[in-house]
């Protein structure tokens, strides 16, 4: 009765401990297994970026992870960006500006730009566009999403700052 | 019907403000549930056998193997699901899965229930199908050519789905008494919607409604009330007994318009297992339900004076259809019947052909039937305009259509913006000054070339008819008040991304005087929303709008009187906004939202009204004259400048700008987004997207096959190539659109593709009459002129096709009624204009080895 592997791992903060058929992959675990529905899936292939979370505070396509290459790992998925009930910049930004609209790959978009501002906190729009080139995104011609990380980007310097004073 | 129109914006509450969508929050925390997030207890997994060949016959389908197999709890081919339906009512050709013949590779033969998706998807294997193959039809000239095998046995003949001819006053004569006559041969290489979001559907059964339950289907569905009627019919049930749920689509674009084969297959399993039972599909499986933007040869023939007044348009399209009906037959006359709208066109000939081919079916993308010959007409008008030495932007802003006027085909246009949309982006661009005038390369030359093109085109705000004929509301809007002051708004309008939830609440909002926050909205849920037909068309803010308009005055009116018996202030003094009902005399008497509405309960009882919409009365009375008109246009324009280098025809896009007639933005962020998208998506079409079709090697069976079907290989933009974009909005607020507003989802893709078109003619002076315009066919046009030859790429022929004697309707200004002189009598039509029903495909049940 070996049908099921284990895994533990920190999703979003919480250590948890899974038990699931060891050929799934990390996107499979997380919508399947951990009930996190908030990543989604285009094509279970690697092409369209949609199923992007953090691994480790980088990016990665979840459907090309195998679950078992995560034991240990700290995954960071968009249940996980909220701070409480408060939006974090990002999201807020997204919200505001339109970068939004059926969403499905807004969480992808989201957690890609969270990794790049993390890395980069004032990245140009050059280096937001390289870092979300990975994502599809065909409601919004991804204007508003490159305004919003950058809106985003200067509301968490602002609060560095403050943050220092 | 509209809410004082002409009010400006500092005077509505919350029109025209920049504010966060109802949904906003849910779509950035992973909330939004979509159909594949859904999870119920006791839930199978279906999947789907699909056909490796393009046309051929069912012999028999052989299961036992499959039901044996591990985890599998039910196979169901053809034999179970024997009723076809179809979107129109015109052309029920489909089947859940085939009985008789498959159409096209992807076409589906069985399904497998099991437990897991891999235990289905590993029975799927296990199902022998013996097929006999067909002679394949691979394309529109190839069905003309070959009338048999039929692929349906409908249809006008052959394999032609269906032939429409109108002539709008003498063409010919138009033609004879032109200076200068233009003839070109367009081809639009058929593209695909893309949605991020695979096709799932979930569908249970409630055995607590009874002996026989009730069927509940969640889908990623666009049209929720159509896809209700499918199933009831499909599945021989009781419309009351079915409920469809159209839960948040990620994404549409056209493409989850149709009801689905996989959609009622869930159903029927779930009414057979007695147990929910899932579905999504594949992406490679997606490509294959498609519906499309149709590849569309085109011959477009133009008679004007010498300053470029045109006298009189001759046009004929070919529609590559694919292999199933779908909204086919109006896409045919869609690619017809907006040529009319934008310039003045005296005289008009219309003749459309779509044809049945092994491929996926085509059906509506964003755009629907229309991006086509637009991109026919605004490129030869780019030709005219060079040939004649007249700007490109004075030779469209001399000839606009009249606002509230009729046009040769008796499409009906009320405020027109275009003027105004090609001002702003002309002068924003530097149109006039800056073009490089469409010299050829000189030899030698490797630097890169600036170019800039512009183009115009106009959409509906909504279809005038509904799919299927009937005098019942287009949107119907339902509003419950609750003593806390919060307002509930049914409506059955689909949220695709779009918007149409903000909408919703919007316009209750703004009319009540209260929040966005005060509103909930509870949209697209066949058992507890008015119907709504459903989010295409750009139908859903007018006519949504409309109706929650008239349902949210009816709400105000009933705490408007109880307010004013209470306070003894006539009705009309009192004032709603800010979540109070202020006596505008005297700001001093007010009372809260909250208060008045326990105040109208008291008085009406519980409080509860509806509003609903029906586009007005088209004044197109001719048979087919059904597909074109709208309550109102909206009106695009376009310049685009590239970058073309000379030696390999690679170019950039560096920037857009873009002017739309919005008529009102009710969001800002919004309206931008819809039209920063639509540039997106027609910048994709142009660039390169096409969805094509190859033969396998003959020792894998010679079928004809998708080229890419996958996001890899199956191009699409990324953040890499999308240039920045102005967006100019045009407001001129329209009495037919709630607050004002006309569409924005769809109208501003249609310009990109000619304005791109037109822009690499001016940057190197070459002419790429085909979608897409890619580097390569550039480099060859380029070549081409090295060599002597026309610095062209593009189809040169437009194949004879036996046109139906055509209807003959005389424009509005010689003295035409909206009539054609020879329509058959109205007693023998078997249908309302636009819909000549056929009468259903015969239900075949097949000898299936079980």
């Amino acid at each position: 009765m070996n049908r099921h592997a284990t895994l533990s791992l920190k999703v979003n903060g919480d250590e948890r401990e899974v038990a699931f058929a060891p050929h799934k992959t990390l996107l499979e675990v997380l919508r399947e297994d951990l009930a996190l529905t908030g990543t989604k899936h285009g094509c279970e292939l690697g092409e369209c970026g949609a199923c992007a979370v953090l691994v480790d505070g980088r990016p990665v396509l979840s459907c090309l992870m195998l679950a078992l290459e995560c034991e240990g790992a700290d995954v960071r998925t968009i249940e996980g960006m909220q701070e409480g009930a408060q939006l974090h910049p990002l999201q807020a930004a997204f919200a505001d500006l339109g970068a939004a609209q059926c969403g499905y790959c807004t969480p992808a978009m989201l957690l890609t730009a969270k990794a790049l501002l993390d890395d980069k906190p004032s990245a140009t729009r050059d280096e937001i566009r390289a870092s979300l080139s990975g994502v599809l995104c065909r409601c919004t011609g991804y204007l508003q999403i490159f305004d919003a990380v950058e809106r985003a980007a200067r509301i968490l310097a602002a609060r560095d700052r403050e943050d220092h004073v | 019907m509209s809410d004082n129109p002409d009010k400006k914006v500092d005077e509505f509450n919350l029109v025209g403000k920049a504010r966060r969508r109802v949904d906003a929050r849910a779509k950035v925390t992973g909330q939004a549930r979509f159909a594949d997030d859904l999870v119920l207890p006791r839930m199978l997994h279906c999947k789907l056998l699909r056909s490796r060949l393009p046309h051929a016959k069912i012999k028999s389908v052989t299961t036992d193997k499959a039901r044996a197999a591990a985890g599998v709890r039910l196979i169901l081919t053809g034999y179970d699901t024997p009723v076809p339906y179809g979107i129109l009512p015109v052309s029920h050709d489909e089947h859940p899965l085939c009985t008789d013949k498959v159409r096209f590779v992807g076409d589906p033969i069985a399904a497998v229930i099991a437990d897991s998706e891999e235990e289905a998807t590993a029975a799927l294997d296990l199902i022998h199908v013996d097929l006999e193959p067909l002679t394949t039809i691979s394309d529109a000239e190839e069905a003309l050519r070959i009338p048999e095998p039929r692929i349906h046995d409908y249809g006008d003949e052959g394999n032609l789905h269906k032939k429409v001819a109108f002539d709008f006053g003498d063409v010919d004569e138009a033609l004879r008494n032109s200076e200068r006559v233009f003839e070109d041969v367009f081809f639009y290489e058929g593209n695909t919607h893309l949605a991020i979001e695979q096709h799932a559907t979930l569908a249970a059964i409630d055995d607590a409604a009874g002996p026989d339950g009730r069927l509940t289907v969640w889908s990623s569905t666009q049209t929720p009330h159509y896809l209700h009627r499918a199933l009831a019919k499909a599945l021989e049930l009781d419309p009351a007994r079915v409920r469809v749920v159209a839960i948040a689509n990620g994404g549409g674009f056209g493409g989850k318009s149709d009801p689905f084969n996989h959609e009622i297959v869930v159903a029927k399993a779930a009414l057979m297992l007695g147990r929910p039972v899932k579905i999504c599909l594949t992406r490679e499986e997606v490509f294959y339900c498609h519906r499309g933007r149709h590849p569309v040869l085109m011959k477009l023939r133009t008679g004007v004076s010498l300053d470029g007044k045109i006298k009189g348009m001759e046009l004929q399209t070919l529609l590559d259809g694919g292999a199933y009906g779908s909204y086919g037959v109006a896409s045919t006359f869609y690619t017809g019947a907006l040529q009319t709208v934008t310039y003045k066109v005296p005289r008009y000939r219309f003749q459309g052909c779509r044809a049945f081919t092994n491929k996926p079916p085509c059906g509506p993308k964003r755009g629907h039937g229309t991006p086509q010959p637009r991109f026919g007409l605004e490129v030869q008008l780019d030709k005219i305009a060079t040939a004649l030495k007249l700007d490109p932007a004075d030779l469209r802003l001399q000839q606009l259509v009249e606002p509230r006027s009729l046009t040769a085909n008796y499409m009906s246009v009320e405020t027109i913006g275009l003027g105004e949309c090609i001002r702003r982006v002309v002068d924003g661009s530097g149109f006039r000054a800056r073009r490089s005038g469409g010299k050829l390369p000189t030899p030698g030359d490797i630097a890169p070339v600036r170019g800039l093109g512009l183009a115009c085109s106009s959409y509906l705000s909504g279809a005038g008819l509904p799919i299927y004929w009937n005098d019942l509301p287009q949107s119907g809007v339902q509003l419950q008040l609750d003593r806390s002051g919060r307002v509930t708004a049914f409506c059955g309008a689909t949220e695709i991304g779009q918007g149409s939830d903000d909408v919703l609440a919007l316009c209750v909002a703004e009319i009540l005087g209260i929040e966005i926050a005060d509103i909930k909205v509870l949209t697209g849920d066949t058992d507890l929303t008015p119907v709504d037909l459903g989010s295409y068309s750009s139908r859903v803010t007018l006519m949504m709008g409309n109706a929650a308009i008239e349902a949210a005055t009816r709400a105000r009116d009933l705490v408007a009187k109880a307010v004013s018996d209470k306070m003894g202030v006539p009705v009309e003094k009192l004032r709603f906004a800010e979540r109070r009902v202020t006596f505008i005399d005297d700001p001093a008497r007010v009372m809260s939202w909250q208060d008045a509405v326990i105040l109208a309960e008291a008085k009406h009882g519980t409080l509860g009204t509806t509003g609903s919409y029906k586009p007005p009365r088209s004044a197109a009375k001719y048979k087919g004259g059904g597909v074109g008109p709208t309550p109102t246009y909206s009106y695009s324009a376009a310049v685009v400048e590239v970058e073309v280098d000379p030696v390999t025809g690679w170019y950039d896009v560096i920037k857009v700008w873009i002017g739309h007639d919005i008529g009102r933005a009710l969001n800002p962020p919004l309206t931008e987004g819809q039209v920063i998208g639509s540039v997106y998506m027609g910048l994709g079409e142009a660039l390169m997207e096409e969805s094509t079709f190859r033969r396998l090697p003959p020792k894998l069976s010679g079928a004809l096959v998708h080229k890419f079907p996958s996001m890899l290989e199956y191009k699409s933009p990324s953040t890499m190539e999308m240039p920045p974009v102005e967006v100019f909005l045009v407001e001129d607020p329209d009495s037919r659109g709630p607050f004002g507003a006309k569409e924005v989802g769809q109208g501003p893709l249609l310009p990109m593709m000619p304005a791109i078109a037109n822009a690499i003619f001016d940057a190197v002076g070459v002419r790429v009459d085909e979608v897409p315009i890619t580097a390569e066919k550039i480099a060859r046009a380029l070549d081409a002129a090295t060599k002597g030859r026309p610095a062209r790429v593009g189809p040169t022929k437009f194949p004879a096709v036996a046109w139906p004697e055509a209807l003959k309707i005389a424009p509005p200004w010689e003295g035409g009624d909206g009539t054609a002189s020879n329509d058959r009598p109205k007693k023998e039509r078997m249908a309302r204009p636009g819909e000549v029903p056929i009468g259903d495909a015969p239900i075949i049940r097949p000898e299936v080895r079980r």
